[in-house]
Protein backbone atom coordinates (compact mmCIF):
# COMPACT_ATOMS: atom_id res chain seq x y z
CA UNK A 1 0.00 0.00 0.00
CA UNK A 2 1.46 3.00 -0.95
CA UNK A 3 0.88 6.15 0.28
CA UNK A 4 0.24 9.62 -0.95
CA UNK A 5 3.09 11.37 0.99
CA UNK A 6 5.27 9.12 -0.99
CA UNK A 7 4.21 10.93 -4.42
CA UNK A 8 3.78 14.64 -2.54
CA UNK A 9 7.11 14.80 -0.65
CA UNK A 10 7.57 17.56 0.95
CA UNK A 11 10.77 18.39 -1.40
CA UNK A 12 8.47 17.97 -4.16
CA UNK A 13 5.96 20.44 -2.56
CA UNK A 14 8.63 22.52 -1.69
CA UNK A 15 10.00 22.89 -5.41
CA UNK A 16 6.90 22.79 -6.79
CA UNK A 17 5.38 26.64 -4.83
CA UNK A 18 9.07 27.98 -4.51
CA UNK A 19 10.67 26.63 -8.03
CA UNK A 20 14.50 27.33 -8.77
CA UNK A 21 16.21 28.33 -11.47
CA UNK A 22 12.96 29.72 -12.93
CA UNK A 23 12.67 32.17 -15.96
CA UNK A 24 14.53 33.07 -18.91
CA UNK A 25 18.65 32.72 -19.10
CA UNK A 26 21.00 35.47 -20.52
CA UNK A 27 23.10 33.97 -22.69
CA UNK A 28 21.43 30.74 -23.46
CA UNK A 29 22.87 28.64 -26.18
CA UNK A 30 21.11 25.43 -26.19
CA UNK A 31 17.02 25.56 -26.00
CA UNK A 32 14.14 23.43 -26.68
CA UNK A 33 10.57 22.70 -25.77
CA UNK A 34 8.35 20.54 -24.11
CA UNK A 35 4.60 20.01 -24.55
CA UNK A 36 2.39 17.47 -22.84
CA UNK A 37 -0.76 18.95 -24.16
CA UNK A 38 -3.59 16.45 -22.95
CA UNK A 39 -2.32 17.72 -19.19
CA UNK A 40 -1.42 21.30 -20.19
CA UNK A 41 1.77 20.91 -19.06
CA UNK A 42 4.37 23.17 -20.38
CA UNK A 43 8.09 23.34 -20.47
CA UNK A 44 11.28 25.86 -21.72
CA UNK A 45 14.52 24.79 -20.64
CA UNK A 46 17.55 27.33 -21.50
CA UNK A 47 21.01 25.75 -21.58
CA UNK A 48 24.19 27.04 -21.50
CA UNK A 49 26.40 24.39 -22.72
CA UNK A 50 30.76 25.78 -22.31
CA UNK A 51 32.43 22.70 -23.66
CA UNK A 52 32.09 19.39 -21.95
CA UNK A 53 29.68 21.48 -19.25
CA UNK A 54 26.25 22.61 -18.24
CA UNK A 55 27.44 25.59 -16.93
CA UNK A 56 23.95 26.97 -16.63
CA UNK A 57 20.47 26.25 -16.35
CA UNK A 58 16.89 27.81 -16.23
CA UNK A 59 13.45 26.32 -17.08
CA UNK A 60 9.99 28.50 -17.37
CA UNK A 61 6.28 26.93 -18.43
CA UNK A 62 3.85 26.17 -16.15
CA UNK A 63 2.51 22.67 -15.26
CA UNK A 64 1.50 20.33 -12.24
CA UNK A 65 3.38 19.78 -8.73
CA UNK A 66 5.09 17.00 -10.26
CA UNK A 67 6.47 18.16 -13.62
CA UNK A 68 7.24 21.94 -11.90
CA UNK A 69 9.42 20.03 -9.26
CA UNK A 70 11.03 18.22 -11.19
CA UNK A 71 11.93 20.58 -13.51
CA UNK A 72 13.16 22.92 -10.41
CA UNK A 73 15.16 19.77 -9.24
CA UNK A 74 16.77 18.94 -12.14
CA UNK A 75 17.88 22.18 -13.04
CA UNK A 76 19.75 22.58 -9.32
CA UNK A 77 20.93 19.03 -9.83
CA UNK A 78 22.76 19.42 -13.12
CA UNK A 79 24.65 22.46 -13.14
CA UNK A 80 27.81 22.87 -13.29
CA UNK A 81 27.70 18.98 -14.33
CA UNK A 82 29.74 17.27 -17.43
CA UNK A 83 27.09 17.24 -20.21
CA UNK A 84 28.09 13.24 -20.59
CA UNK A 85 26.39 12.88 -16.54
CA UNK A 86 23.79 14.89 -17.17
CA UNK A 87 22.94 12.56 -19.63
CA UNK A 88 23.72 9.99 -17.46
CA UNK A 89 21.05 11.08 -14.80
CA UNK A 90 18.80 11.36 -17.33
CA UNK A 91 19.09 7.60 -18.24
CA UNK A 92 18.75 6.80 -14.10
CA UNK A 93 16.12 9.00 -13.71
CA UNK A 94 13.98 7.46 -15.90
CA UNK A 95 14.64 4.16 -14.58
CA UNK A 96 13.73 5.48 -11.06
CA UNK A 97 10.52 6.85 -11.99
CA UNK A 98 9.92 3.70 -14.11
CA UNK A 99 10.85 1.77 -11.52
CA UNK A 100 13.45 0.12 -12.64
CA UNK A 101 15.99 1.93 -10.13
CA UNK A 102 16.55 1.41 -6.83
CA UNK A 103 16.17 4.68 -5.21
CA UNK A 104 18.86 3.53 -2.96
CA UNK A 105 21.13 3.31 -5.91
CA UNK A 106 24.09 6.29 -4.82
CA UNK A 107 24.89 6.13 -8.65
CA UNK A 108 23.37 9.60 -9.14
CA UNK A 109 23.45 11.53 -5.70
CA UNK A 110 19.73 10.43 -5.85
CA UNK A 111 19.41 12.56 -2.36
CA UNK A 112 16.89 14.84 -4.17
CA UNK A 113 16.26 12.82 -6.85
CA UNK A 114 15.37 9.68 -5.30
CA UNK A 115 12.30 12.27 -4.52
CA UNK A 116 10.66 11.55 -7.19
CA UNK A 117 10.64 7.65 -6.83
CA UNK A 118 7.36 7.62 -5.44
CA UNK A 119 6.32 8.75 -8.91
CA UNK A 120 6.70 4.75 -10.03
CA UNK A 121 3.34 3.89 -8.12
CA UNK A 122 1.09 6.56 -10.13
CA UNK A 123 1.95 5.11 -13.93
CA UNK A 124 -0.41 8.14 -15.00
CA UNK A 125 2.02 10.55 -13.40
CA UNK A 126 5.35 9.71 -14.78
CA UNK A 127 5.21 11.30 -18.16
CA UNK A 128 4.93 14.60 -15.81
CA UNK A 129 8.03 13.95 -13.85
CA UNK A 130 10.40 12.95 -16.87
CA UNK A 131 9.24 15.94 -19.39
CA UNK A 132 11.79 18.36 -18.36
CA UNK A 133 14.03 15.65 -18.21
CA UNK A 134 13.67 15.08 -22.10
CA UNK A 135 13.20 18.33 -23.11
CA UNK A 136 16.64 19.21 -21.21
CA UNK A 137 18.03 16.10 -23.14
CA UNK A 138 16.41 17.67 -26.38
CA UNK A 139 18.12 21.16 -25.79
CA UNK A 140 21.53 19.13 -25.22
CA UNK A 141 20.84 17.50 -28.81
CA UNK A 142 20.15 20.24 -30.36
CA UNK A 143 16.21 18.99 -31.32
CA UNK A 144 14.16 21.92 -32.94
CA UNK A 145 10.58 19.78 -32.56
CA UNK A 146 8.78 19.94 -29.72
CA UNK A 147 9.12 17.16 -26.86
CA UNK A 148 6.49 15.50 -25.78
CA UNK A 149 5.97 12.55 -23.38
CA UNK A 150 2.33 11.44 -23.58
CA UNK B 1 -45.86 24.13 -14.11
CA UNK B 2 -49.31 23.50 -13.86
CA UNK B 3 -51.45 23.16 -11.00
CA UNK B 4 -51.72 19.68 -10.92
CA UNK B 5 -48.30 19.33 -10.52
CA UNK B 6 -47.81 22.08 -8.20
CA UNK B 7 -49.84 19.96 -5.46
CA UNK B 8 -48.40 16.96 -6.08
CA UNK B 9 -45.08 15.62 -4.18
CA UNK B 10 -42.34 16.21 -6.18
CA UNK B 11 -41.17 13.07 -7.12
CA UNK B 12 -38.37 11.26 -5.64
CA UNK B 13 -35.82 8.74 -6.27
CA UNK B 14 -35.20 5.59 -3.92
CA UNK B 15 -31.60 6.34 -3.78
CA UNK B 16 -30.62 3.16 -1.97
CA UNK B 17 -32.58 0.84 -4.50
CA UNK B 18 -30.80 2.69 -6.89
CA UNK B 19 -27.29 2.16 -5.26
CA UNK B 20 -28.11 -1.32 -5.19
CA UNK B 21 -28.64 -1.80 -8.53
CA UNK B 22 -24.60 -0.93 -9.91
CA UNK B 23 -22.91 -3.31 -8.90
CA UNK B 24 -19.32 -1.06 -9.06
CA UNK B 25 -20.55 1.02 -6.37
CA UNK B 26 -19.87 -1.74 -3.96
CA UNK B 27 -16.05 -1.47 -5.06
CA UNK B 28 -13.74 -0.88 -2.99
CA UNK B 29 -10.99 1.84 -3.89
CA UNK B 30 -7.37 2.12 -2.25
CA UNK B 31 -9.63 0.54 1.07
CA UNK B 32 -12.22 3.40 0.53
CA UNK B 33 -15.59 3.03 -1.06
CA UNK B 34 -15.81 4.57 -4.49
CA UNK B 35 -16.93 7.89 -5.14
CA UNK B 36 -18.21 7.91 -8.29
CA UNK B 37 -18.15 12.04 -9.73
CA UNK B 38 -16.95 11.22 -13.55
CA UNK B 39 -20.49 9.95 -15.14
CA UNK B 40 -19.89 12.84 -17.92
CA UNK B 41 -17.20 10.59 -18.69
CA UNK B 42 -19.09 8.08 -18.80
CA UNK B 43 -21.37 6.51 -16.44
CA UNK B 44 -21.77 3.35 -14.34
CA UNK B 45 -24.20 0.42 -15.60
CA UNK B 46 -27.25 -0.62 -13.23
CA UNK B 47 -28.01 -4.41 -13.01
CA UNK B 48 -30.61 -4.40 -15.67
CA UNK B 49 -28.31 -3.16 -18.36
CA UNK B 50 -25.68 -5.72 -17.33
CA UNK B 51 -28.49 -8.20 -17.05
CA UNK B 52 -29.74 -7.44 -20.61
CA UNK B 53 -26.32 -7.23 -22.27
CA UNK B 54 -25.97 -10.80 -20.94
CA UNK B 55 -28.99 -12.38 -21.53
CA UNK B 56 -28.75 -11.45 -25.33
CA UNK B 57 -25.46 -13.96 -25.31
CA UNK B 58 -27.07 -16.46 -22.98
CA UNK B 59 -30.30 -16.71 -24.36
CA UNK B 60 -31.14 -14.85 -27.52
CA UNK B 61 -28.20 -14.29 -29.70
CA UNK B 62 -27.30 -14.49 -33.13
CA UNK B 63 -26.96 -11.65 -36.70
CA UNK B 64 -29.71 -9.69 -37.17
CA UNK B 65 -32.23 -8.86 -40.37
CA UNK B 66 -30.80 -11.80 -41.59
CA UNK B 67 -31.77 -15.94 -40.48
CA UNK B 68 -34.93 -17.16 -41.65
CA UNK B 69 -34.21 -19.54 -37.90
CA UNK B 70 -36.22 -18.63 -34.65
CA UNK B 71 -32.95 -17.07 -33.05
CA UNK B 72 -32.17 -14.71 -35.52
CA UNK B 73 -35.50 -13.46 -35.56
CA UNK B 74 -35.39 -13.54 -31.74
CA UNK B 75 -32.72 -11.07 -31.86
CA UNK B 76 -33.82 -8.89 -34.57
CA UNK B 77 -37.10 -8.28 -32.80
CA UNK B 78 -35.17 -7.37 -29.84
CA UNK B 79 -33.14 -4.94 -31.53
CA UNK B 80 -36.06 -2.87 -33.40
CA UNK B 81 -37.78 -3.10 -30.06
CA UNK B 82 -34.50 -1.04 -28.59
CA UNK B 83 -35.46 0.94 -31.50
CA UNK B 84 -38.61 1.98 -31.05
CA UNK B 85 -37.67 2.58 -27.04
CA UNK B 86 -35.16 5.00 -28.60
CA UNK B 87 -37.62 6.55 -30.62
CA UNK B 88 -39.64 6.97 -27.48
CA UNK B 89 -37.12 8.69 -25.26
CA UNK B 90 -36.24 11.46 -27.78
CA UNK B 91 -39.99 11.04 -29.40
CA UNK B 92 -39.10 10.99 -32.87
CA UNK B 93 -42.34 10.39 -35.17
CA UNK B 94 -41.06 7.26 -36.57
CA UNK B 95 -38.57 4.24 -35.41
CA UNK B 96 -37.65 4.33 -38.83
CA UNK B 97 -35.69 8.17 -37.80
CA UNK B 98 -33.01 6.11 -35.26
CA UNK B 99 -29.80 4.86 -36.68
CA UNK B 100 -28.21 2.92 -34.27
CA UNK B 101 -24.50 3.64 -34.75
CA UNK B 102 -21.64 3.58 -31.93
CA UNK B 103 -22.31 6.84 -30.27
CA UNK B 104 -22.74 10.75 -30.15
CA UNK B 105 -19.24 11.19 -32.41
CA UNK B 106 -20.14 8.97 -35.26
CA UNK B 107 -23.19 10.27 -35.55
CA UNK B 108 -22.20 13.65 -36.07
CA UNK B 109 -19.32 11.96 -38.18
CA UNK B 110 -22.13 10.66 -40.21
CA UNK B 111 -24.51 13.68 -40.74
CA UNK B 112 -20.98 15.82 -41.85
CA UNK B 113 -19.71 12.71 -44.50
CA UNK B 114 -23.59 11.63 -45.53
CA UNK B 115 -25.33 15.01 -45.58
CA UNK B 116 -22.42 17.73 -45.36
CA UNK B 117 -20.32 16.39 -48.07
CA UNK B 118 -23.77 16.92 -50.06
CA UNK B 119 -25.16 19.53 -49.35
CA UNK B 120 -21.89 22.21 -48.00
CA UNK B 121 -20.05 24.32 -50.40
CA UNK B 122 -17.29 26.97 -50.47
CA UNK B 123 -18.99 30.22 -49.79
CA UNK B 124 -21.51 28.66 -47.53
CA UNK B 125 -20.96 28.96 -43.28
CA UNK B 126 -21.87 26.77 -40.59
CA UNK B 127 -22.13 27.76 -36.66
CA UNK B 128 -20.73 25.95 -33.44
CA UNK B 129 -20.52 27.34 -29.93
CA UNK B 130 -17.45 28.09 -28.12
CA UNK B 131 -18.49 25.20 -25.36
CA UNK B 132 -18.68 22.46 -27.74
CA UNK B 133 -17.30 19.22 -27.69
CA UNK B 134 -13.94 17.80 -29.79
CA UNK B 135 -16.42 15.16 -31.52
CA UNK B 136 -18.53 18.59 -32.83
CA UNK B 137 -15.54 20.34 -33.78
CA UNK B 138 -13.68 18.02 -35.59
CA UNK B 139 -15.71 16.38 -38.18
CA UNK B 140 -16.53 19.86 -39.46
CA UNK B 141 -13.06 21.03 -39.41
CA UNK B 142 -12.20 17.83 -41.22
CA UNK B 143 -15.25 18.58 -43.91
CA UNK B 144 -14.13 21.96 -44.13
CA UNK B 145 -10.66 21.68 -45.20
CA UNK B 146 -12.08 19.39 -48.00
CA UNK B 147 -15.19 21.87 -48.94
CA UNK B 148 -13.92 25.15 -47.95
CA UNK B 149 -16.96 26.59 -46.05
CA UNK B 150 -16.56 28.89 -43.21
CA UNK B 151 -17.14 27.70 -39.89
CA UNK B 152 -18.42 30.53 -37.38
CA UNK B 153 -18.19 30.44 -33.22
CA UNK B 154 -20.43 31.71 -31.27
CA UNK B 155 -19.24 32.44 -28.45
CA UNK B 156 -20.16 32.25 -24.44
CA UNK B 157 -20.53 34.62 -21.36
CA UNK B 158 -18.75 34.66 -18.64
CA UNK B 159 -21.03 32.28 -16.65
CA UNK B 160 -20.61 30.03 -19.80
CA UNK B 161 -23.92 30.60 -21.35
CA UNK B 162 -24.22 31.21 -25.19
CA UNK B 163 -24.20 34.23 -26.09
CA UNK B 164 -27.86 34.69 -28.17
CA UNK B 165 -27.51 38.47 -29.35
CA UNK B 166 -24.12 37.14 -30.62
CA UNK B 167 -25.67 34.16 -31.92
CA UNK B 168 -28.02 36.23 -34.02
CA UNK B 169 -25.51 38.12 -35.31
CA UNK B 170 -23.77 34.99 -36.70
CA UNK B 171 -26.84 33.96 -38.59
CA UNK B 172 -27.24 34.73 -42.52
CA UNK B 173 -28.36 33.50 -45.39
CA UNK B 174 -25.02 31.70 -46.00
CA UNK B 175 -25.23 29.64 -42.88
CA UNK B 176 -26.31 26.08 -43.90
CA UNK B 177 -25.90 24.35 -40.79
CA UNK B 178 -26.17 25.05 -36.94
CA UNK B 179 -24.70 21.95 -34.85
CA UNK B 180 -24.72 22.87 -31.44
CA UNK B 181 -24.57 20.85 -27.86
CA UNK B 182 -27.63 20.35 -25.53
CA UNK B 183 -25.80 20.45 -22.38
CA UNK B 184 -22.07 21.00 -22.12
CA UNK B 185 -19.90 18.20 -21.13
CA UNK B 186 -17.34 20.61 -20.18
CA UNK B 187 -19.19 22.99 -17.47
CA UNK B 188 -22.75 22.18 -17.65
CA UNK B 189 -24.63 24.84 -19.57
CA UNK B 190 -27.44 23.81 -20.77
CA UNK B 191 -28.11 25.60 -23.95
CA UNK B 192 -31.49 27.46 -25.15
CA UNK B 193 -31.77 24.82 -28.07
CA UNK B 194 -35.17 25.55 -29.00
CA UNK B 195 -34.62 29.24 -29.61
CA UNK B 196 -31.14 28.29 -31.13
CA UNK B 197 -33.02 25.69 -33.36
CA UNK B 198 -35.68 28.12 -34.17
CA UNK B 199 -33.80 31.17 -35.16
CA UNK B 200 -31.65 28.79 -37.24
CA UNK B 201 -34.67 27.15 -39.37
CA UNK B 202 -36.27 30.66 -39.84
CA UNK B 203 -33.34 31.00 -42.52
CA UNK B 204 -33.68 27.31 -43.80
CA UNK B 205 -30.62 26.02 -41.79
CA UNK B 206 -30.61 22.48 -41.20
CA UNK B 207 -30.08 21.94 -37.44
CA UNK B 208 -28.07 19.59 -35.57
CA UNK B 209 -28.01 19.09 -31.58
CA UNK B 210 -25.37 16.88 -29.46
CA UNK B 211 -27.01 15.58 -26.71
CA UNK B 212 -24.64 13.04 -25.38
CA UNK B 213 -24.07 15.43 -22.20
CA UNK B 214 -28.03 15.71 -22.15
CA UNK B 215 -29.63 12.44 -22.65
CA UNK B 216 -28.96 11.50 -19.04
CA UNK B 217 -30.19 14.60 -17.58
CA UNK B 218 -32.66 16.07 -18.99
CA UNK B 219 -36.18 14.62 -20.67
CA UNK B 220 -35.82 15.17 -24.82
CA UNK B 221 -38.23 16.16 -27.61
CA UNK B 222 -36.75 16.21 -31.00
CA UNK B 223 -40.00 17.24 -32.21
CA UNK B 224 -40.26 20.27 -29.82
CA UNK B 225 -36.65 21.14 -30.29
CA UNK B 226 -37.43 20.58 -33.87
CA UNK B 227 -34.20 19.86 -34.56
CA UNK B 228 -33.40 18.21 -37.52
CA UNK B 229 -30.39 15.36 -36.03
CA UNK B 230 -29.78 14.60 -32.83
CA UNK B 231 -27.52 12.74 -31.22
CA UNK B 232 -26.20 10.91 -27.84
CA UNK B 233 -23.91 7.88 -26.73
CA UNK B 234 -25.54 4.97 -24.70
CA UNK B 235 -22.89 4.89 -22.30
CA UNK B 236 -23.54 8.66 -21.01
CA UNK B 237 -27.09 7.10 -20.76
CA UNK B 238 -26.02 4.34 -18.40
CA UNK B 239 -26.12 1.79 -21.32
CA UNK B 240 -22.97 0.03 -22.74
CA UNK B 241 -20.12 1.79 -24.87
CA UNK B 242 -19.97 1.41 -28.41
CA UNK B 243 -23.92 1.34 -28.85
CA UNK B 244 -25.65 5.07 -29.30
CA UNK B 245 -28.14 6.93 -31.78
CA UNK B 246 -28.46 9.57 -34.06
CA UNK B 247 -31.94 10.93 -34.83
CA UNK B 248 -32.87 12.03 -38.12
CA UNK B 249 -35.89 13.85 -39.74
CA UNK B 250 -37.50 11.58 -42.32
CA UNK B 251 -37.51 13.45 -45.31
CA UNK B 252 -33.57 14.27 -45.03
CA UNK B 253 -32.40 10.27 -44.23
CA UNK B 254 -34.61 9.86 -47.35
CA UNK B 255 -32.64 11.87 -48.84
CA UNK B 256 -29.28 11.68 -48.00
CA UNK B 257 -26.82 9.46 -49.40
CA UNK B 258 -25.27 5.81 -47.69
CA UNK B 259 -22.22 6.61 -45.50
CA UNK B 260 -20.54 3.61 -45.27
CA UNK B 261 -20.76 0.72 -47.32
CA UNK B 262 -21.15 -3.14 -46.52
CA UNK B 263 -23.61 -5.88 -45.56
CA UNK B 264 -27.05 -4.74 -44.08
CA UNK B 265 -27.35 -1.51 -45.91
CA UNK B 266 -28.21 -2.51 -49.39
CA UNK B 267 -31.11 -4.57 -50.85
CA UNK B 268 -29.11 -5.70 -54.16
CA UNK B 269 -25.28 -5.96 -55.37
CA UNK B 270 -23.88 -6.60 -58.71
CA UNK B 271 -20.30 -4.84 -59.92
CA UNK B 272 -22.31 -2.99 -62.51
CA UNK B 273 -24.07 -1.10 -59.37
CA UNK B 274 -26.49 -1.50 -56.04
CA UNK B 275 -29.76 -0.90 -54.68
CA UNK B 276 -29.47 0.28 -50.86
CA UNK B 277 -31.62 -0.75 -47.90
CA UNK B 278 -34.26 1.66 -46.79
CA UNK B 279 -33.72 4.55 -43.86
CA UNK B 280 -32.42 3.01 -41.29
CA UNK B 281 -30.76 0.41 -42.41
CA UNK B 282 -29.30 2.49 -45.57
CA UNK B 283 -26.92 3.77 -42.67
CA UNK B 284 -26.50 0.67 -40.40
CA UNK B 285 -23.47 -1.19 -42.72
CA UNK B 286 -22.33 -4.35 -41.44
CA UNK B 287 -22.65 -6.32 -38.35
CA UNK B 288 -23.83 -3.30 -35.53
CA UNK B 289 -23.66 -3.89 -31.64
CA UNK B 290 -26.39 -6.06 -31.85
CA UNK B 291 -26.23 -6.76 -27.55
CA UNK B 292 -25.26 -3.39 -26.94
CA UNK B 293 -27.73 -2.01 -28.82
CA UNK B 294 -30.50 -4.25 -27.04
CA UNK B 295 -29.03 -3.03 -23.39
CA UNK B 296 -29.38 0.58 -24.46
CA UNK B 297 -32.77 -0.06 -24.75
CA UNK B 298 -32.70 -1.58 -21.23
CA UNK B 299 -31.00 1.47 -20.04
CA UNK B 300 -33.74 4.39 -21.74
CA UNK B 301 -36.44 2.16 -19.84
CA UNK B 302 -34.03 2.41 -16.63
CA UNK B 303 -33.89 5.92 -17.19
CA UNK B 304 -37.75 6.20 -17.86
CA UNK B 305 -38.73 4.30 -15.20
CA UNK B 306 -37.24 6.77 -12.77
CA UNK B 307 -38.46 9.17 -14.37
CA UNK B 308 -37.05 12.52 -15.72
CA UNK B 309 -38.86 14.66 -13.50
CA UNK B 310 -37.17 12.60 -10.28
CA UNK B 311 -34.07 12.59 -11.74
CA UNK B 312 -34.16 16.23 -12.45
CA UNK B 313 -34.95 17.12 -8.76
CA UNK B 314 -32.53 14.90 -7.62
CA UNK B 315 -29.87 16.09 -9.80
CA UNK B 316 -30.59 20.06 -8.96
CA UNK B 317 -30.55 19.10 -5.05
CA UNK B 318 -27.14 17.79 -5.43
CA UNK B 319 -25.73 20.81 -7.28
CA UNK B 320 -27.41 23.03 -5.20
CA UNK B 321 -25.59 21.26 -2.49
CA UNK B 322 -22.16 20.91 -4.27
CA UNK B 323 -22.28 24.81 -4.88
CA UNK B 324 -22.63 25.70 -1.46
CA UNK B 325 -20.64 22.93 -0.12
CA UNK B 326 -17.38 24.23 -2.41
CA UNK B 327 -18.54 27.79 -2.13
CA UNK B 328 -17.15 27.11 1.70
CA UNK B 329 -13.50 26.69 0.39
CA UNK B 330 -12.15 30.14 -0.65
CA UNK B 331 -10.05 29.57 -2.88
CA UNK B 332 -11.87 27.31 -5.27
CA UNK B 333 -13.63 28.75 -8.02
CA UNK B 334 -16.11 27.50 -10.40
CA UNK B 335 -15.92 27.79 -13.87
CA UNK B 336 -19.38 27.46 -15.86
CA UNK B 337 -22.16 28.92 -13.83
CA UNK B 338 -25.15 29.03 -16.09
CA UNK B 339 -28.53 29.65 -14.79
CA UNK B 340 -29.74 26.18 -16.54
CA UNK B 341 -27.02 23.85 -15.68
CA UNK B 342 -26.63 20.14 -15.03
CA UNK B 343 -25.24 18.35 -12.43
CA UNK B 344 -21.51 19.33 -13.79
CA UNK B 345 -18.97 21.63 -11.87
CA UNK B 346 -16.01 22.58 -13.28
CA UNK B 347 -13.67 24.10 -10.76
CA UNK B 348 -10.37 25.52 -10.00
CA UNK B 349 -8.39 24.81 -6.41
CA UNK B 350 -6.22 28.12 -5.99
CA UNK B 351 -3.37 27.42 -7.93
CA UNK B 352 -2.71 23.38 -7.45
CA UNK B 353 -3.29 22.26 -10.66
CA UNK B 354 -5.82 20.08 -11.30
CA UNK B 355 -3.87 16.76 -12.36
CA UNK B 356 -2.68 16.92 -8.35
CA UNK B 357 -6.35 17.38 -7.30
CA UNK B 358 -7.43 14.63 -9.36
CA UNK B 359 -4.33 12.42 -8.04
CA UNK B 360 -4.71 13.03 -4.69
CA UNK B 361 -8.53 12.46 -4.66
CA UNK B 362 -8.01 9.10 -6.05
CA UNK B 363 -6.42 8.02 -2.82
CA UNK B 364 -9.66 8.80 -1.00
CA UNK B 365 -11.28 6.81 -3.58
CA UNK B 366 -13.24 9.37 -5.53
CA UNK B 367 -12.96 9.55 -9.34
CA UNK B 368 -13.23 13.11 -10.76
CA UNK B 369 -12.10 14.50 -13.97
CA UNK B 370 -8.95 16.06 -14.71
CA UNK B 371 -7.87 17.80 -17.76
CA UNK B 372 -9.60 19.48 -21.09
CA UNK B 373 -12.75 17.20 -21.13
CA UNK B 374 -12.13 17.00 -24.71
CA UNK B 375 -13.62 20.81 -25.06
CA UNK B 376 -10.29 22.90 -25.12
CA UNK B 377 -11.59 25.81 -27.25
CA UNK B 378 -14.17 26.00 -23.73
CA UNK B 379 -11.01 26.42 -21.64
CA UNK B 380 -9.10 28.95 -23.51
CA UNK B 381 -12.12 30.73 -23.47
CA UNK B 382 -11.97 30.68 -20.06
CA UNK B 383 -8.09 31.15 -19.99
CA UNK B 384 -7.19 27.72 -18.71
CA UNK B 385 -5.37 24.86 -18.94
CA UNK B 386 -7.34 22.20 -17.50
CA UNK B 387 -9.89 22.33 -14.53
CA UNK B 388 -11.23 19.70 -11.92
CA UNK B 389 -14.84 18.32 -12.88
CA UNK B 390 -16.96 16.51 -10.74
CA UNK B 391 -20.19 15.27 -12.54
CA UNK B 392 -23.27 13.81 -10.58
CA UNK B 393 -25.89 10.97 -11.61
CA UNK B 394 -28.53 9.26 -10.54
CA UNK B 395 -26.60 7.48 -8.00
CA UNK B 396 -24.50 10.10 -6.28
CA UNK B 397 -25.98 11.24 -2.73
CA UNK B 398 -25.07 14.28 -0.84
CA UNK B 399 -22.64 12.17 0.95
CA UNK B 400 -20.70 11.95 -2.34
CA UNK B 401 -20.75 15.78 -2.18
CA UNK B 402 -19.31 15.48 1.13
CA UNK B 403 -16.75 13.07 0.41
CA UNK B 404 -15.51 15.20 -2.34
CA UNK B 405 -14.92 18.48 0.06
CA UNK B 406 -13.07 16.71 2.69
CA UNK B 407 -10.45 15.42 0.03
CA UNK B 408 -10.38 18.99 -1.35
CA UNK B 409 -9.91 20.16 2.13
CA UNK B 410 -6.80 17.17 2.22
CA UNK B 411 -5.31 18.32 -1.09
CA UNK B 412 -5.29 22.09 0.34
CA UNK B 413 -3.52 20.94 3.64
CA UNK B 414 -1.01 18.29 1.47
CA UNK B 415 -0.17 22.19 -0.55
CA UNK B 416 -0.24 24.01 2.38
Amino acid sequence: MFDLQDLYQEIIIDHSKRPRNFGALEGANRHAEGDNPLCGDQIEVHLIVEGDTVRDVCFEGRGCAISTASASVMTDTIKGKPVAEVKAMFEQFHRLVMGEEDSGSDVLELDRLGAFAGVRDYPMRVKCATLCWHTMNAALEGQDDPISTE
Amino acid sequence: MNVATEHRPAPRLDLERIQADFPILGEQIYGKRLVFLDSAASAQKPRQVIDAERMVYEREYANIHRGVYYLSQRATDAFEAARETTRAFLNAREAREIVFLRGATEGVNLVAYSWGLDNLKAGDAIVLSTIEHHSNIVPWQLLRDRLGFEIRVAPVDDEGQIDMAAYRGLLDERVKLVAMTHCANSIGTITPIREITRLAKELGAVVLVDGAQAAPHLPIDVREIGCDFYVFSGHKTYGPSGAGALYGRGELLDAMPPWQGGGEMITRVTFEKSRFHEVPHKFEAGTPNIAGTIALGAALDYITGLGHEAIQAHEHDLLDYAMARLGEINSLRVIGTAREKAAIVSFTLGDIHPHDVGTILDREGIAVRVGHHCAQPTMDRFDLPATVRASFGIYNTREDVDALYDGLRKTLEIFA
